[in-house]
């Protein structure tokens, strides 16, 4: 495997398989009494968020505890940012300190990457921009995998925002790259233009596309972005493209919705839709924590360099 | 690369490990516990052996060791990781820990220790198919199915029907060469675990 986590391209089709697989052990550690395993004693792992996050920044948080790393979480909110210190004086600072692994997200796309021409640690991607966030895809192919049993031929929709969401890039990539089917479904102003080449399919009309599905997946609408005018109203939004009753009558059945969350209740989904047996938006954040947990150690537990094998016994 | 142990010597040896495990401890509360990727497969034929000898069922589980080993962050890759499945509480029960080699301790030693997060076992024993000695850890073996002396720098691989097509042991002299080593029947998991 790579050493960094930025993008779904860092890993090939044999890496998430691996990931995923490794995943399922962990989610088995989650289901102990003792929810903690000694793997990566004396580790550090920073959580370097230079935007606001609950679960993605909890997830981790718990992954690398349940991994018996220590942890710190630095938010740029109450730390020397607000004094203006840069991002790579910041890195250094933790360098310095001492840190393995350092989870970073922030508003600008490309940041992640920047941050790896800084520091010796192995540096993951927790959302840059509208570039990608890959913990989130492959905690959504784990699920995807987990309920469905595969992912090689799964019809996938994506549906909204997609031109701002780097879920629905890192999403897209990581399901081409498994021999998923995928589709991206929202106004014509929030299709990304380079969507061809990405190996996706392109709908405006998401009542065609729903009864061929085996996953719905539901992009939050980025209400602050509402100033912008992609698109005339929120009502009109919900309206034609939103998942309501009516509208969950014509996805097949076994079929999965999937939000990565945070939902707008109302808007992208139907408040009473998030919570049928068939929307597994909690196993999501369930599974996340396993799937970081992987990652962690994936990229921790091994020397980083090939060479002689220390004896084991 | 030399054979210890062929396919009649291994069921034979399970067969006597299964004698020994009856005459010494009570079927009642025995579980047995096998480490992935081979000493499962014994742990499941040890418990049916079982099952001849007594009128008892005794369950068995699988321990994967991974995230307990203390060469994490030595090895060039993560430890290759297997599913841990036990689906019974470990308090208060004899635990036969079954395992392919013992070497230098240093596994079991892991396996303890991810036993007792799992739970409190009354008293735990350790079942081996093949003992080579170099111990590094004060570790013995309970049930052995046959001690090989061993130089330090040779390997011993054991083999099982379920993931290697045939049973034994083999062992190959001196310092392995790439080939041997690479092999993809030991590969995440050196067979001196």
């Amino acid at each position: 495997m790579n050493e960094h986590l930025l993008s779904m391209h860092d890993v090939t089709a044999e890496d998430v398989v691996r990931i995923l697989d490794t995943a399922e052990s962990f989610r088995e550690v989650g289901t102990r009494v003792i929810k903690k395993v000694p793997a990566l004693r004396g580790r550090t792992v920073v959580n370097l968020f230079y935007e606001n996050s609950t679960r993605t920044r909890i997830s981790f948080e718990l992954a690398a505890k349940r991994l018996s790393a220590d942890v710190i979480n630095f938010a740029s909110g109450g730390s020397s940012v607000s004094k203006g210190e840069s991002l790579k004086d910041t890195a250094l600072t933790l360098q310095a300190m001492g840190a393995d692994a350092i989870v970073i997200r922030h508003s600008s796309s490309g940041s992640p990457y920047q941050l790896t021409k800084w520091v010796r640690g192995h540096v993951l991607n927790a959302g840059d921009g509208t570039h990608e966030h890959p913990t989130q895809a492959l905690l959504d192919l784990y699920t995807m995998r987990e309920r469905l049993g595969r992912l090689e031929g799964l019809r996938v929709a994506i549906v909204g925002d997609v031109l701002h969401s780097r879920v629905a890039r890192s999403l897209s990539f990581g399901l081409v790259k498994m021999g998923a089917d995928v589709t991206l479904v929202g106004p014509a102003t929030l299709i990304p233009p380079d969507a061809p080449v990405w190996g996706v399919q392109v709908s405006h009309d998401v009542d065609e596309v729903l009864p061929k599905l085996d996953v719905c997946y539901l992009l939050r609408v980025q209400t602050e972005r509402q100033r912008l005018e992609y698109f005339p109203s929120v009502r009109e939004y919900a309206r034609l493209f939103g998942l309501n009753r009516s509208r969950v009558g014509s996805l097949p059945e076994g079929s999965l919705i999937m939000h990565p969350g945070p939902m707008n209740r109302g808007v992208e989904i139907d408040s009473d839709v998030a919570d049928l047996p068939q929307s597994v938006i909690e196993d999501q954040v369930t599974n996340g924590i396993a799937v970081r947990m992987a990652l962690l150690y994936l990229l921790l537990g091994g020397r980083g360099e090939s060479g002689e094998e220390v004896s084991g016994g | 690369m030399s054979r210890i142990l062929g396919p009649d010597d291994v069921r034979r040896a399970l067969a006597r490990i299964a004698h020994e495990i009856v005459e010494r401890e009570r079927t009642d509360g025995l579980v047995l516990v096998g480490i992935a990727d081979r000493g499962d497969h014994l742990a499941f034929r040890l418990s049916l052996e079982i099952a001849k000898i007594e009128d008892a069922e005794v369950p068995v589980g699988v321990l994967d060791i991974s995230f307990y080993r203390d060469d994490i962050g030595l090895t060039a890759e993560a430890p290759e990781v297997h599913e841990t499945r036990i689906p019974f509480d470990v308090t208060g029960r004899t635990v036969v820990l079954v395992d392919d080699v013992l070497y230098t301790g240093r596994t079991i030693r892991a396996a303890m220790d991810a036993l007792m997060d799992l739970g409190r076992p009354r008293r735990i024993r350790l079942a081996v198919l093949v003992d080579r000695g170099h111990r590094e850890l004060p570790i013995r073996a309970d049930f052995v199915g046959k001690n090989v002396p061993t130089q330090h720098g040779d390997d011993v691989r054991v083999m099982v029907t379920e993931v290697d097509g045939e049973d034994g042991a083999l062992v190959q002299e001196g310092s392995p060469g790439p080939a041997f080593r690479g092999a993809p029947a030991v590969a995440g998991r050196e067979e001196s675990a």
